[in-house]
């Protein structure tokens, strides 16, 4: 049902946890749905240095949301909010069909962490 | 890697003497039973003994079992062969909220016919209440459909009683015995049931084979409409291996049936035991009184994780179980039957369900015993909800995102 990759994220998955004094925060999904995604962020001069996420949900969820903290730790703020849900997808090989939209969150929780820390910023 | 399988309430091994007993039918003794000629006249004899073989498990006649496809069929037959046969009688059914689909989906499919259907609550145990049952009873009540104990949570219902209830009100009374049949007595006869429906890969048959118990005297619609077969109950070439698989298969359960029940029992309260002393926050679903519960069930949510997740994690170490979550329910809401029990939401994802079966061993217990408490911790301390200390988004409308997405 899942490819390599997605499984590779979900057995071992990278940067959890949560940031202290994070420079942003953002949560998406609901305990309804059974998703739900909370990054965390270190920002220095709008360029990443560090994200670290949460994950209540099933085995895409916890995939996706370990991909997304890879793929953003290094890019720049406006680098990252580009980033699609169907790129971290695609990063992990693709999800089953079910799981594109229910699952597939995480590029979501990390533009609403990068809101969050904007909102404080500026 | 060990492989150890805990999931017999979705589907079991064909034992090795139901195999056995079938082989002969696939290559040797191939033929149609409704022929005349010798090829058909070797396997007519067979279909018969399966038909004893079942009647027996069930303390009915012979001629009171009908050979089927699967659970699913027999569900859809007994419901809607009663309402088609007896609409001119009335129009009103009671079932409960914690079914198998096979028959909430038929009921529901009835009511766009225009039948009135009413689903019976159940209390956190999961427990009916007969006194709410009764007088649900009306004179346009055509059927009462209650399994015989439930899938997921492995509780038994009082069938004996409600057959007493139906019994009094001179209402039919159908019951989903797939779960129950082969692992405790099912007595049709004691219980004062009309139809009730087994299914051959949960007890040890291969999948593919059915019966239903069709109380003599019991006025129903075809639902198979073809050949003469079945007493012309239910058209179809008969499944020749598979029906001889599965009287094997009840005639090894109703042997082995207190040996069974005492073995798995014990490995199912070790577990039960071990997993709600050692590991905290664990939610036990279903009847806290063991003896209300099928001998093999165990159901748990592990707070603050998601069910699928943990399956496979279980899945890396060997381990085969099932869950209630919305991931492995196939659609977007956890389990029926927890959302009935009023279990809360996040409890509903993480509801996980051993099912084991004669196979399982001491051994294995002790395995998971040994690896679950740290599978759980891990899958916490990656848990948002876990040590939370602001309020759990629970619905759609605390979720900007995926509003968005759906909009």
């Amino acid at each position: 049902m899942y490819t390599e990759k997605v499984m590779d994220h979900f057995s071992n998955p990278r940067n959890v946890g949560e940031i202290e004094n994070a420079s942003g925060v953002g949560e998406v999904g609901n305990a309804s749905c059974g998703d739900i995604m909370r990054i965390s962020l270190q920002v220095e001069d709008d360029v990443i240095q560090d994200v670290k996420f949460k994950t209540f949900g099933c085995g895409a969820a916890i995939a996706t949301s370990s991909m997304v903290t890879e793929l953003a730790i290094g890019k720049t703020i406006d680098e990252a909010l580009i980033l699609t849900n169907q790129a971290v997808a695609e990063a992990l090989d693709g999800l089953p069909a079910a799981k594109m939209h229910c699952s597939n969150l995480a590029a979501d929780a990390l533009h609403e962490a990068i809101k969050n820390y904007k909102e404080q910023n500026h | 890697m060990k492989k150890i399988y805990m999931d017999n309430n979705a589907t079991t091994a064909v034992k090795p003497e139901v195999l056995e007993a079938m082989l002969p039918y696939f290559c040797e003794q191939f033929g149609n039973p409704s022929s005349v000629h010798w090829a058909g006249q070797m396997v007519g004899g067979a279909i018969e003994k399966a038909r004893g073989q079942v009647a027996k498990l069930l303390n009915c006649a012979s001629a009171e079992v009908i050979f089927l496809s699967c659970g699913s069929e027999g569900d859809n037959y007994a419901i809607k062969g009663t309402a088609e046969a007896l609409k001119g009688k009335g129009n009103h059914i009671i079932t409960t909220a914690v079914e198998h689909p096979a028959v909430l989906e038929t009921c529901e499919a009835l009511e766009k016919d225009g039948f009135a259907v009413t689903y019976l609550k159940v209390d956190q145990d999961g427990m009916l209440d007969l006194a709410e049952l009764e007088a649900a009873i009306t004179d346009k009540t055509i059927l009462i459909s209650v399994m015989w104990a439930n899938n997921e949570t492995g509780n038994i219902f009082p069938i004996e009683k409600i057959g007493e209830i139906a019994k009094k009100y001179k209402v039919r009374f159908h019951t989903d015995a797939v779960q129950a049949a082969g692992k405790i007595p099912v007595d049709v006869r004691k219980a004062n049931v009309d139809m009730a429906v087994i299914s051959g890969h949960k007890i040890g048959a291969p999948k593919g084979v059915g019966a239903m118990y069709l109380r003599r005297g019991t006025r129903i619609s075809r639902f198979m409409h073809g050949g003469h077969q079945e007493r012309n109950r239910r058209a179809g070439t008969h499944n020749v291996p598979g029906i001889v698989g599965l009287g094997v298969a009840c005639e090894s359960a109703l042997q082995n049936m207190e040996k069974d029940y005492a073995y798995v029992r014990n490995l199912r309260d070790k577990l039960e035991k071990g997993i709600l002393s050692s590991i905290p926050e664990v939610k036990l679903n279903g009847h806290p009184d063991a003896d209300l519960r099928l001998p093999n069930t165990l159901n748990v949510s592990f707070d603050y994780i998601e069910g699928e997740s943990l399956l496979l994690f279980f899945d890396m170490i060997g381990i085969a179980a099932s869950s209630g979550s919305a991931c492995t329910s196939g659609s977007l809401e956890p389990s029926h039957v927890m959302g009935a029990m009023g279990v809360d939401i996040v409890l509903a994802h993480s509801s996980t369900r051993f099912s084991l079966g004669s196979d399982n061993t001491e051994e294995e217990i002790d395995f998971i015993l040994q690896e679950l408490p740290a599978i759980v911790q891990r899958l916490r301390e990656m848990s948002p909800l876990y040590k939370r200390e602001g309020p759990t988004p629970l619905s759609c409308d605390d979720c900007r995102m995926v509003h968005r997405a759906y909009a």
